[in-house]
């Protein structure tokens, strides 16, 4: 009788576990929306940055954060699929293999300032750029890679043995069958590791603080040649990203209403991590419909 | 499955193509080793500078209690003891590992084993949105939420070790949750399904049979949920309060090793003892990164010798 009662106990505590976690969760969302949407405006999402005075607008920093991950993923895409397919593919059991998967496995859990000091003397100090975008897009595909091989390579496994067969019985060749019959197979999961990718990508700033910089110079927004340095384009400028400028203005203290700025820039990131969630999970399903016959 | 095809070596076209293809994977692989190779080579070349170019003695540095890099030689020269933050640094894994821990494995065993198949997929995206959440908003949560509430009703300026532990505790909650929801979902069912055969309760399947066959699968999560405690800067950074003594109180603003480098990184020039002491300070964040990652690896390979 004793043990049906304990059970009973235990059958509550769990609940109330779970509803805690569910509690954390609204309560956490819910305060940052409730706090950071009335702030959303027009002016606040396109409005310059401000260094003293109140009033500022996150445009800079938005644009600044999009632009960084399109860099980022530009590169972290390629090398991760790549990564990917040598793994699934072309690796052979042994001390090598072990050897980068080991090496992958750090690179994932290795603290994201740790991997923004090492973006900052490589890409800032050695390379004599300066705070840029572009160090801070490679800092981010360091950061990034692991989580995009594994998602690639998981993808390309798990397609079915037997079309890989029937391709190379067919004397169509390694490389071939790769582009050819696993890459597209495989492209929904591809698609959804790069969306989760993106994802962290766009909420990273502690790999940023050190590589691309704490301030953007004044940008002239009619300026689109990439090559001159007031172009908002210049992938060789410093530029805060949005998560970025949350710290910054909450840890400087400059500006007066550097509380309703960050509430708003925040309401804004919570909402993009919303965003490639659902993205993820949709994306996948269309890429898949599109490159089979399928219904489903 | 290494089968040459005929084709493939008929045509030199092909065959440069195939051979093109691998270079280029072969070429994603190696700059991941060698990002790798490079983190760990700059960090310790920066970080052993300290003691081998700027004579800092290594003893002093570990277990000095005074940190003061801009006193002058005639004040008794500048201090780099960095055994508060070290100190700062474990109270904030270890507290918000002994809070998490249980809150996230026993969210982990309601999702497995008490909720029904609805609850599971309700809770499944709400803990991956939760992971998804950017370290910065929950600095910023802290510190607009929490640290007036310490203030209020606590004591103390609200900025301090509390604040740190608690954000990190929400912070690594949903990585250990996960994790265990993993570890459990690989337990055999027939197990389960024997223990309940006996006539044994749920919380004794519970207590008794998934808690041993989780158990290493448990201790990887948590020992994840702390690398990322150990190694989260920003958000710790926002509600520590950045105190520079040895902390006494868990309401007294403290530090961690990663509040440190953020705080004073742009702060020193390149080159300088001040600056060459922050990487030793991340020359110790990522020794210590390594042994979590390490001993994650050695837990693996354990719980699956044992599970055969």
């Amino acid at each position: 009788m004793n043990a049906k009662i304990i059970d009973r106990v235990m059958t509550v505590v769990f609940y109330a576990i779970a509803l805690l976690l569910i509690v954390i969760l609204f309560g956490l969302i819910g305060y940052i929306l409730a706090r950071g949407v009335p702030k959303l405006s027009l002016t606040f999402l396109t409005g310059p940055p401000r260094s003293l005075e109140a009033g500022s607008g996150i445009g800079t920093p938005l644009f600044n954060s999009l632009y960084m991950l399109f860099l980022t993923m530009v590169f972290t895409v390629p090398i991760g699929v790549g990564g990917g397919i040598y793994l699934a593919e072309y690796a052979r059991p042994g001390r090598l293999t072990d050897a980068i998967r080991a090496a992958i496995e750090v690179l994932s859990s290795l603290p994201s300032i740790v991997v923004g000091l090492f973006g900052f003397l490589v890409f800032v100090y050695y390379t004599g750029w300066g705070y840029t975008l572009m160090g801070g897009a490679l800092a981010l595909m360091l950061f990034n890679l692991p989580l995009m091989v594994r998602t690639s390579e998981e993808a390309i496994r798990a397609v079915p043995h037997e079309q890989k067969e029937a391709s190379l019985a067919l004397g169509i060749s390694h490389w071939r069958t790769i582009t050819d019959v696993l890459f597209p197979s495989a492209l929904p999961g591809i698609v959804t590791g790069a969306i989760l990718t993106a994802g962290r990508a766009f909420g990273e700033a502690a790999a940023l603080i050190f590589t691309s910089g704490m301030s953007s110079p004044p940008l002239d927004f009619h300026d689109w040649n990439p090559l001159s340095s007031a172009s908002p384009l210049n992938p060789f400028r410093p530029g805060e990203t949005l998560a970025v400028n949350i710290w910054k203005v909450n840890s400087e203290g400059l500006i007066p209403d550097a509380k309703e700025v960050a509430a708003g820039a925040s309401a804004v990131l919570v909402l993009s991590v919303l965003l490639f969630n659902v993205l993820a999970r949709f994306a996948s399903r269309y890429v898949y419909r599109k490159m089979t016959a399928s219904k489903s | 499955m290494e089968a040459k095809p005929l084709i493939a070596r008929g045509r030199s076209h092909e065959g440069l193509r195939d051979r093109l293809g691998f270079i280029g994977t072969l070429f994603s692989v190696t700059i991941i080793v060698l990002a790798v190779a490079g983190i760990y080579l700059f960090v310790f070349s920066k970080g052993l500078a300290t003691f081998f170019v700027n004579q800092v003695n290594v003893l002093d540095f570990l277990f000095g209690t005074e940190w003061r890099p801009t006193l002058t030689e005639e004040e008794g020269g500048p201090k780099f003891g960095v055994l508060p933050f070290i100190v700062g640094s474990f109270i904030v894994t270890f507290l918000s590992a002994a809070i998490a821990g249980p809150i996230g494995i026993g969210a982990a065993i309601f999702m497995t084993e008490i909720a029904p198949p609805w609850g599971r997929k309700a809770m499944q995206p709400v803990i991956e949105l939760l992971v998804g959440i950017p370290s910065v908003v929950y600095g910023f949560t802290g510190l607009t939420l929490l640290v007036p509430f310490i203030r209020e009703h606590v004591g103390g300026l609200g900025f301090g070790l509390l604040a740190g532990v608690i954000v990190l505790s929400v912070m690594i909650l949903p990585t250990i949750t996960s994790i265990s929801v993993d570890a459990l979902s690989a337990v055999a069912p027939e197990i389960k399904a024997g223990s309940y055969a006996l006539g044994a309760t749920r919380w004794q399947t519970i207590w008794r049979i998934l808690m041993r066959a989780g158990a290493s699968g448990f201790v990887t999560a948590v020992i994840f949920g702390m690398a990322r405690a150990f190694g989260e800067a920003l958000a710790v950074q926002m509600v520590i309060g950045n105190g520079k003594n040895m902390p006494t109180s868990l309401l007294e603003p403290a530090s961690t090793i990663t509040t440190v480098i953020t705080m004073n990184m742009g702060n020193t020039v390149a080159g300088s003892v001040e600056n060459n002491v922050l990487w030793s300070l991340a020359l110790l964040l990522l020794l210590m990164s390594t042994v979590f990652i390490f001993a994650v690896r050695w837990i693996g390979r354990r719980g699956r010798m044992m599970s055969r």
